[in-house]
């Protein structure tokens, strides 16, 4: 450390490589999608750099609008799910015995070890029609039906003459389930993070006051917890409004989000000027998010230095 | 003091953590309605436990606590008539110090001018009139700790429970601040529980002090009571200096003890009765013992040796003599005048004496 601080060209050596890295495979790439938000497209291949707004005026269409409003939705209520979810779980882990904290945190990033892909068809497996909650709610449904012919009611169909599966998969309430399944671990680690810096006895102090469980929540640690509350819900957020992948397994046909829409225009509509445009948008709508938090952030007084 | 009805009761208390840490081990207590209560001990004895289990945030694995006569078995930290200053202050950062002592009073419903009134009246009482506005961050360690004093005062609490309230604090603050304290307990009437390791913070500070030892109390006694007639080797030894010897009794009259004591020899010295022919603990306070070139005379009890060493210290000076066998003595001797000349170099012979009524006899 000393010797980078005194001969800075060691510095700047090691720096080199990254820059370039970064330069030649994402600021370069970046900046050609860019420029291609403001083509048309000409042939199969051929993209015309006419710096047309027309590509942004297609994506402002009340049709895209529409799938823009309902990703935000679809974000914004997973991101709010894995709020509500991850507190519990975040003080579990947090009062948990100090041996027990690092096993549970390894369970929280578990499913991290397993490929997203393999991690939806799980998910697919569990949801299905013939799939595990369906078979479990089935085995209910003949146990209940036995107790009832048992006690003579079984003619009554009380239960109604056969088990129905209930439709979890390909509709929207799967694609939320699925992105709140998937982003947790996200909402999580911030949380955990705030929650270990934050002094127990803060806590103690609010009981002891008089304050109730929930009052001292509110008061005291939701407010206290905030640079974590405030990272968690954009580290949530953003990867969950960009997300294709379980949208596209786990939804129907009216589930599709923004990255599915720009996914298309790649892939099969061959329209990269205008997946392009869509693609900054959304940036944009990202960095608008991040310069939110940094306003957030710098009214928040953090937990308490020292005593 | 006024014998009033104990405010709490701790009844053979004992609390485990896991199966093998007994932190407070078969405490039995009674703390008086508007006493100064402290609870002294070294690192690790349990203080801090027993304070949490009197507010509520451990419980106690057996036995009872009774504050105001109610049993607090099942009664929530939020609903004890007791408020805690925790050591680290526990000062919401996020509000401001209005708010920090507000917030008692807002969760159980005072509101209005009444509330306001209050605060007011509370940051008044630690002298923090007009520093409402201000956020924890802008407070030094000491105004904190008034804050936390405050928020837990509005709440006019039965008993005040502080733990380590001074440890954070430089040695001149925290001189002042014990004087504060004293004077805020008899301005509010209210019971003050002190957990402390500091023993000249207890001494000075409170009415009775329990002094506890690896989870257990071993001594319940006002201050003078407790340096004076300690009634255990380890009272003797961990409030103030002691010179502390190991003897066997080898007579016992009704009121006079024949002892023969380790590195000093056959003493006698007016006895508690009752004291069993057994090993004690023979102990003399360094101030009550003198230093002399010649032998003191009788009634006093004496013993010859070396001076070892002499450690200056301003207002006194700490002689130790060396009794041979390993045994020493220290004496303390006032420097009340700035021309006292010292009276011994090192390996000078004197004499060390005490009044043998000034001589305790250690059975525990
Ligand atoms: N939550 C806990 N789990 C396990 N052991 C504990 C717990 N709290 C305290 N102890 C143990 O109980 C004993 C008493 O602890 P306590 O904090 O009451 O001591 P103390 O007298 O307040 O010490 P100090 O002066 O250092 O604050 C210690 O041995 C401590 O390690
Ligand atoms: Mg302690």
């Amino acid at each position: 450390m000393e010797t980078w601080r005194r001969n800075p060209l060691v510095f700047w050596i090691f720096l080199v490589p990254p820059t370039i890295w970064l330069a030649a495979f994402f600021l370069v790439p970046l900046g050609l999608i860019w420029v291609f938000s403001f083509g048309e497209k000409r042939g199969l291949v051929d993209i015309e750099i006419t710096w047309s707004l027309a590509n942004y005026v297609r994506a402002l269409e009340p049709l895209y609008l529409q799938i823009i409003a309902k990703s935000l939705w679809m974000a914004g209520l997973t991101t709010a799910i894995c709020l509500v979810v991850a507190f519990p779980v975040v003080f579990a882990i947090s009062f948990a015995p100090p041996r027990w904290k690092p096993i549970l945190l390894l369970l929280v990033i578990l499913p991290f070890w397993t490929n997203l892909l393999i991690r939806t068809y799980a998910l697919i497996a569990v949801l299905r029609t013939r799939g595990y909650i369906n078979f479990t709610l089935e085995w209910f449904w003949d146990g209940g039906n036995q107790i009832l012919t048992a006690v003579g009611l079984g003619d009554l169909q009380l239960l109604g003459a056969s088990f129905q599966p209930l439709q979890l998969l390909y509709n929207n309430t799967a694609v939320v389930f699925g992105l709140v399944y998937v982003h947790l671990p996200f909402m999580v680690l911030p949380l955990y993070a705030s929650m270990e810096r934050l002094d127990k006895s803060m806590i103690e102090a609010s009981l002891d006051l008089g304050a109730s469980q929930a009052r001292t929540f509110f008061s005291v640690v939701a407010p206290l917890a905030k640079p974590g509350i405030v990272s968690g819900l954009i580290i949530t957020f953003i990867p969950a409004m960009g997300s294709f992948l379980t949208p596209n397994l786990l939804g129907g046909t009216d589930s599709q989000m923004i990255a599915n829409v720009i996914e298309r225009q790649f892939k099969s509509a061959n329209d990269w000027p205008f997946g392009a445009a869509l693609s900054f948008l959304l940036m944009y709508a990202t960095f608008g998010a991040l310069a939110m938090r940094s306003l957030l952030a710098r009214g928040s007084p953090g937990t308490e230095h020292g005593a | 003091m006024n014998e009033a009805s104990p405010i709490i009761r701790i009844d053979n208390v004992t609390k485990r953590f896991g199966q093998s840490v007994v932190a407070v081990s078969e405490v039995g207590l009674e703390i008086r309605e508007g006493e100064f209560f402290a609870l002294l001990g070294p690192s690790g004895c349990g203080k801090t436990t027993l304070l949490r289990m009197l507010a509520g945030f451990e419980i106690p694995t057996e036995g009872e606590i009774y504050i105001d006569g109610q049993p607090m078995t099942g009664v929530q930290p939020n609903r004890r008539p007791v408020n805690m200053v925790f050591q680290s202050y526990a000062v919401f950062p996020h509000m401001t110090v209005f708010d920090n002592v507000a917030y008692g009073m807002k969760v159980t419903g005072v509101a209005g001018p009444e509330m306001r009134e209050r605060v007011e009246e509370a940051l008044e009482l630690v002298q923090l009139a007009g520093f409402g506005d201000r956020k924890p961050d802008q407070l030094s360690g000491g105004q904190r700790q008034r804050v936390a004093l405050a928020r837990a005062l509005v709440k006019r609490p039965k008993v005040l429970l502080l733990d380590e309230p001074l440890s954070a604090l430089d040695a001149k603050l925290r001189e002042a601040m014990q004087m504060e304290l004293v004077r805020l307990q008899h301005t509010v009437g209210i019971t003050f529980v002190v957990v402390t390791h500091d023993q000249s913070e207890a001494l000075s500070m409170a009415d009775r002090i329990a002094v506890m030892d690896r989870g257990a109390v071993k001594q319940v006694a006002p201050p003078a009571d407790l340096y004076e007639f300690p009634n255990s080797r380890f009272v003797a030894d961990f409030i103030g200096r002691m010179n502390l010897f190991e003897g066997k009794v080898v007579n016992a009259n009704p009121d006079r003890l024949t002892l023969a004591v380790d590195g000093i020899g056959t003493i006698e010295v007016p006895g508690p009765p009752g004291t069993a022919m057994d090993s004690v603990g023979v102990a003399v306070r360094p101030e009550k013992t003198r230093i002399s070139g010649l032998h003191p005379g009788n009634g006093q009890i004496a013993i010859e040796g070396v001076v070892e060493a002499i450690a200056y210290q301003g207002n006194e000076s700490h002689i130790v003599l060396d009794l041979g066998d390993g045994a020493r003595i220290a004496a303390t001797l006032q420097n009340s005048s700035r021309t006292t000349t010292p009276v011994a170099a090192i390996g000078d012979r004197l004499w060390a004496s005490w009044a043998a009524a000034d001589t305790l006899i250690l059975s525990d």
